[in-house]
C-alpha cells in the first residue's frame, strides 16, 4: 500500500498496532477537513507491527492522549516535506474524558454529569486509576 | 488535610496528633465540652449505617456543639434525583462540617470538591471508611501503648475486607510493623495493596491459612469475616470457615499482651466465649471511635 507523503502536517509513528483507531477516535481526527490517513498494522523494527496516523495539517495534538495510548509513539512534524521536530509524548498525570470507569459501584455510573478522570497511580507500570473509585484502567502498555 | 476521604490524606504527624488529642479528651473530658458551641455537623447518611452515625453525633454532642441530617436515602433529596453536589452545596448553608455515607464509591470525594466546609467520609460503599481506622489506631495505640514495632496479623476476608486494607495502608508507614496475613488462598490482599502499599513502603509480610499457627507471636488480632457469598462452592466455604474463626481454645496459644480487634458487626467469626478475655478489645474500640472523632471534628474545624 502506498500513502503519498506529507508537505505540511503530522505524523503520529510507533502506535501500539491496534490502537490507531482509538487513537483516531480520541483526538477526534474525523471532524479534521485536511487530509487524514489511518494506516494499521505497518511492519515495524521496533514493535513488529504498528499503526501509523497521517494528518496532512499542523492541527494542535492532545498529548496526554498520546502519551496514555503509549508514551513511545513517535510525532514527527513535517513542514515543506521536510522532518522539522520529532518527539514522544510523556504519560500524563490525569486522562479526563478518555477512559470510562467501568466499576457499577462507582459513582460515576450514577451521577452522570461527573468527568471520567483517570489519574497515574504507578509511573514504571503506566498504572491509571478511576479519581473516584480507584478502579484501574486496562493498562496502555500491556495493549501494545 | 482539609477533608478526611481517605486514610492517606492523613499525613503521619497529623495521624500522631489526631492520637494525642483523642488521650487528652479521654483524660479531660470537661475541658473539651463546649468547644464546639454553636457549631454544627450534619450527618448524611444516603444509606443506613447507625453505629457510625451514632459515634459522630454523640462526639459532636460530647463537643457541645449540634447535629441535623438524615439517617437513610429514601427520605432525602437523592431519591428525588437530586446531585451529590447540590445535596451538599445547600447543607453547607447550614452546617460547619458534613460527615457523610453513601453507598457509591468516590461520593465522598465529590462531596469534597463541591463544598468549602470539610467533609468526613463516613464510609462510600466498599471503598473508604477512613474513620473506622482511626478508631483501630487509637485502640491499637490505647492497649499497647505505641503504634510502631508491632506484628500486626489480619485474619479473614483479605481480598474485599475494605477495613483491612485501611489499616494495613496506614499500619504500613510505622516503622518494624510486620504484617501477618491471615487468610484462605481464595481471598488474599488485592494485587494493589501488594505493589502500592506494602513493598512501595517497603514492609515486611507473610503470608499463612493457618490462624493457629500465626497467633504466638502476635500483637495485634485483627479480625474480619468471611462471608458464605465470597466462596465459588458451599463446600468450600464449609471446609474453611471454623479455621477463621476466633475461638478461646485458639487464643490460649496468643500471648497475654496480644488484643483482639474487629470492626463490627461481628457475626460468629469471634465467639462469644472470647469477649470476657482482656484481650478482646472490639468493644473498647467502638468507645475509641467515638474520641478519634472528637479529635478529628476539632483538627478539621480549626479548634484548638
Ligand atoms: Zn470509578
Amino acid at each position: 500500500m502506498i500513502i503519498g507523503s506529507i508537505v505540511n502536517g503530522i505524523v503520529i509513528d510507533h502506535i501500539p498496532a491496534g490502537r490507531g483507531m482509538e487513537l483516531y477516535t480520541n483526538l477526534e481526527l474525523k471532524n479534521l477537513e485536511c487530509e487524514v490517513a489511518l494506516i494499521k498494522n505497518a511492519s515495524s523494527i521496533k514493535l513488529g507491527k504498528k499503526d501509523i496516523v497521517k494528518i496532512g495539517e499542523r492541527i494542535p495534538l492532545d498529548y496526554d492522549i498520546l502519551g496514555y495510548i503509549d508514551p513511545r509513539i513517535t510525532i514527527n512534524i513535517i513542514e515543506d516535506g521536510k522532518l522539522i521536530k520529532k518527539m514522544h509524548p510523556s504519560l500524563p498525570q490525569t486522562i479526563t474524558g478518555v477512559i470510562k470507569c467501568r466499576n457499577p459501584r462507582c459513582i460515576t455510573s450514577t451521577e452522570q454529569e461527573l468527568p471520567h478522570v483517570f489519574k497515574l497511580t504507578d509511573r514504571e507500570n503506566g498504572v491509571y486509576r478511576c479519581i473516584y473509585c480507584e478502579t484501574k484502567a486496562k493498562q496502555s502498555k500491556e495493549q501494545g | 488535610m482539609r477533608h478526611l476521604i481517605e486514610i492517606a490524606d492523613i499525613p503521619i504527624h497529623e495521624m500522631d496528633e489526631l492520637i494525642e488529642k483523642s488521650l487528652d479528651i479521654i483524660a479531660n473530658p470537661d475541658r473539651y465540652s463546649d468547644k464546639c458551641h454553636g457549631k454544627r455537623i450534619a450527618t448524611l447518611f444516603f444509606e443506613p449505617s447507625t453505629r457510625t452515625r451514632l459515634s459522630f453525633e454523640a462526639a459532636m454532642q460530647d463537643l457541645g456543639g449540634n447535629v441535623i441530617g438524615f439517617a437513610e436515602g429514601s427520605n432525602s433529596s437523592a431519591a428525588k434525583g437530586e446531585s451529590i453536589a447540590d445535596t451538599v452545596r445547600t447543607v453547607e448553608c447550614f452546617a460547619d462540617i458534613i460527615a457523610m455515607r453513601h453507598p457509591k464509591e468516590g461520593s465522598a470525594y465529590v462531596a469534597s470538591q463541591n463544598v468549602d466546609i470539610p467533609v468526613i467520609n463516613a464510609g462510600d460503599g466498599g471503598h473508604n471508611h477512613p474513620t473506622q481506622t482511626l478508631a483501630d489506631l487509637l485502640t491499637i495505640h490505647r492497649e499497647l501503648g505505641r503504634l510502631d514495632n508491632l506484628k500486626i496479623g489480619c485474619c479473614g476476608d483479605l481480598k474485599f475486607g475494605r477495613t483491612v486494607h485501611s489499616l494495613i495502608t496506614a499500619m504500613s508507614r510505622y516503622d518494624g510493623v510486620e504484617f501477618v496475613l491471615i487468610s484462605p488462598e481464595e481471598l488474599q490482599i488485592p494485587e494493589y495493596l501488594r505493589s502500592e502499599v506494602l513493598e512501595r513502603n517497603g514492609s515486611t509480610y507473610t503470608e499463612t491459612t493457618s490462624l493457629k499457627h500465626a497467633i504466638p507471636d502476635l500483637d495485634v488480632l485483627y479480625m474480619t469475616r468471611v462471608q458464605r457469598e465470597r466462596f465459588f462452592n458451599e463446600a468450600d466455604y464449609i471446609r474453611l470457615k471454623d479455621s477463621y474463626i476466633l475461638t478461646p481454645e485458639k487464643l490460649s496459644a496468643a500471648k497475654e499482651t496480644m488484643r483482639v480487634l474487629h470492626p463490627l458487626p461481628r457475626v460468629n467469626e469471634i465467639s462469644t466465649a472470647v469477649d470476657r478475655d482482656p484481650r478482646a478489645a472490639y468493644f473498647r474500640q467502638v468507645k475509641n471511635g467515638k474520641f478519634i472523632r472528637m479529635a478529628l471534628i476539632l483538627k478539621l474545624l480549626g479548634v484548638k
